[in-house]
């Protein structure tokens, strides 16, 4: 009797429990409809498109398919060699723009994190400001900014230092100066969070230990800090790999990264190079995604410093 | 002092065992102060201090008082703003912390996350460019001190609060210091394991000879580890003496207070006889009291006395006795004795604890009782 009433006892506690964990995954049902049909639907579509469109095999793929061997696709004046050409701008300007907002983000990250909290905030505003404002918008100030009539070149005339206005505009330097501007908030926000993480004490325990400023920054806040320097590496440079206005406005003829191949691969209506052209570039960023999940960990990369 | 505590640690260490930070340093504090906020605020109020070489002095202390602040200028964290504060006669105010050759235990414990057991440990050394073997060696050494042998490739993630608590407090050891600092290193442990490294510290302070400055609010803690306490009070050195002269003899009515429980009792100081003060509290009548401070005939005075002094009047029959009539108020079991509340003729309580022994009859609630203590363990504060 009483062993059997145990037993119902249990039954009911588990279908308790399930029915909890029907209600959380109830949760997520929108959100995941959503990404379904709004972004997995078109992706798959893209997917499909990619290889056969116009027609399964098609010229998409021609030189690869009647090429003899690698010097033929090398040398032939092929359509292919663009692609490789763009992707390895596209790549070149990523790493750049990765490296350049680290240097410019780790001091800055470095200095907020180490004021009290409301004077940190108050200067975070200006990191954040920029943030908020539209690219597009960015990007043109930056055409004002850097045109031969610009600021900057009224300025450079003004005071003797170039006899006349500079190439600024349309350049890769310009390309640099427009993806660093934009990008950088997403290299200090990341590297933030986690500095702001690592406990104090450990760095006065360093110095308490026999470490110089410089040894305690290279043997503690240094290594502490590397799940954020991860995080925003990977962040800046996946965003910079699809990067489309600012390199479209700012850049030169000889600056075309991957999205704006795309851009005019879609104008020509070539759907299939298009699609194939953005598939490239999804397995690009997710497998250097998965690369420094492997290494790192997704725990270390998004949960803060604390292992 | 040094002296002494070197041949203890001879005698007592083995052969493999090596020592760590085995001379201790003398440390001086010379009306050090420290404010913040342009003077605003006082953190610690012109504190002087002696501390002999090899000392266990415990800095005890509520929250705020400047315990920790003091604690900090001495490990270099924090810079005195007027004052000095000596090691060995070396003048060490204006000296960075990694200069100063101090080992600190932090609250925290501040154990590295990125390092194994091991690499904490011979992270001192190696900034000492000791030699690879003598790291090894030291660092097997010093975890064998502290009881946790073959630790060394472990994470402190993967160690228990009172492993971590070793891991620092072997780190802290490694590389010899002067001075050992302990910043309320045993506050986020459970009591069973707080009061077994409590005394764990203490034998390993006696083995050592290192000086060591300890700070907590716990008095319980402080009275069993200390050579010496320093009480503090808002940024003051209230009294500093052995635990046995502090519980003893209360020099004010905070240390009374802040260490273990007293009773007060007020009223007005009727005449000073042989060292002993009479008290007239109204209601009660004249009790006898040592004095501690200096006061004068008609001033208006506290009398204290412990709980556990204090005897149902029936039990004893001294001579040197103040007695009084009493209501019991509450009775409650506190596990090794019953603590009585009691009010008095004039309408102040007071508290009581009796050890709970067969064939004692139990008082009960407002029942009359005569209470009493011995003269000499009242006092003036």
């Amino acid at each position: 009797m009483a062993v059997v009433g145990r037993e119902a006892q249990a039954r009911r506690f588990a279908g308790l429990e399930r029915r909890g964990q029907v209600r959380l995954a109830l949760l997520l049902l929108p959100a995941v409809a959503f990404l379904l049909f709004f972004y997995g639907y078109p992706v798959a579509a893209m997917l499909l498109r990619s290889v056969n469109d116009p027609a399964w095999g098609s010229q998409n793929f021609e030189p690869l398919v009647t090429a003899r061997s690698t010097i033929d696709l090398v040398v032939a004046e092929l359509p292919m060699n663009a692609y490789v050409r763009v992707f390895g701008i596209t790549l070149q300007i990523a790493l750049g723009v990765t490296a350049a907002t680290l240097l410019l983000g780790y001091p800055v990250a470095y200095a907020l994190a180490s004021l009290p909290p409301t004077q940190a905030n108050l200067l975070m505003i200006l990191v954040l400001v920029p943030f908020w404002t539209s690219i597009l918008v960015r990007s043109y100030a930056w055409m004002v900014l850097l045109g031969r009539e610009g600021l900057i070149n009224q300025f450079l005339v003004g005071v003797g230092f170039a006899g006349e206005p500079l190439q600024l505009l349309n350049t890769r330097g310009a390309v640099y100066v427009g993806m660093i501007h934009v990008l950088l908030p997403f290299m200090i926000l990341p590297l933030y969070a986690v500095m702001r993480g690592i406990d104090r004490s450990l760095l006065r325990a360093a110095e308490n230990l026999g470490a110089r400023p410089s040894q305690v920054f290279r043997w503690v806040f240094l290594p502490l800090s590397l799940p954020g320097v991860a995080a925003g590496c990977l962040l800046v440079f996946i965003l910079a790999l699809g990067f489309y206005i600012t390199p479209a406005l700012l850049g030169g003829q000889r600056d075309v990264m991957v999205s704006m191949l795309i851009q005019q691969q879609v104008t020509q209506l070539n759907w299939g190079v298009a699609s194939a052209l953005a598939l490239v570039l999804l397995v690009f960023a997710l497998a250097i995604y998965v690369a420094f999940t492997r290494i790192l960990g997704v725990q270390r990369l998004f949960g803060g410093a604390r292992a | 002092m040094t002296m002494t505590a070197a041949t203890k640690t001879t005698s007592e260490r083995t052969a493999s065992e090596r020592t760590f930070g085995a001379v201790g340093a003398a440390v001086r504090f010379d009306g050090v102060e420290k404010r913040y906020g342009g003077g605003a605020v006082v953190a610690v109020d012109g504190v002087s201090l002696d501390i002999a070489a090899g000392e266990f002095l415990t800095l005890l202390g509520p929250s705020g008082s400047g315990k920790t602040t003091s604690l900090m200028m001495l490990a270099g964290f924090e810079t005195p703003s007027a004052g000095e504060i000596y090691v060995d006669g070396e003048a060490i105010a204006a000296v960075p912390p990694y200069k100063r050759n101090i080992g600190m235990v932090f609250q925290s414990y501040a154990l590295f996350p990125h390092m194994t057991v091991g690499e904490n440990i011979a992270f001192p050394l190696k900034l000492r460019k000791r030699a690879k073997a003598e790291v090894a060696r030291s660092t097997k050494d010093v975890l064998d001190l502290v009881g946790l042998p073959g630790y060394e490739g472990r994470y402190p993630r993967q160690l228990s609060g009172g492993q971590q608590q070793r891991v620092a407090l072997a780190r802290a050891l490694v590389f010899d210091p002067r001075v050992l600092l302990m910043d309320e290193p045993l506050g986020a442990l459970d009591k069973q394991l707080r009061e077994r490294l409590q005394l764990e510290i203490k034998a390993l302070h006696e083995q050592l000879g290192v000086t060591i400055v300890y700070v907590t609010h716990d008095q319980q803690e402080a009275l069993v580890m200390s050579d010496r306490i320093a009480v503090m009070d808002a940024g003051k050195i209230e009294q500093i003496g052995t635990p046995n002269q502090l519980y003893e003899e209360p020099a004010s009515r905070f240390v009374a207070s802040f260490i273990g429980e007293s009773n007060f009792l007020a009223g007005r100081l009727q005449e000073q006889v042989d060292g002993h003060a009479v008290v007239d509290v109204p209601g009660v009548g004249p009790l006898r009291a040592s004095t501690g401070g200096q006061h004068a005939v008609g001033d208006e005075v506290v009398a204290t006395v412990r709980p556990e002094k204090i005897v149902f009047a029936d039990e004893a029959a001294e001579t040197e006795f103040n007695a009084v009539e009493a209501t019991v108020e509450s009775v409650v079991f506190v596990g090794d004795a019953y603590r009585y509340e009691a009010r008095l003729g004039g309408g102040q309580s007071i508290v009581l604890k009796r050890q709970h022994r067969a064939g004692v009859a139990q008082h009960v609630r407002g029942e009359r009782v005569r209470v009493g203590w011995d003269v000499a363990d009242g006092r003036l504060v």
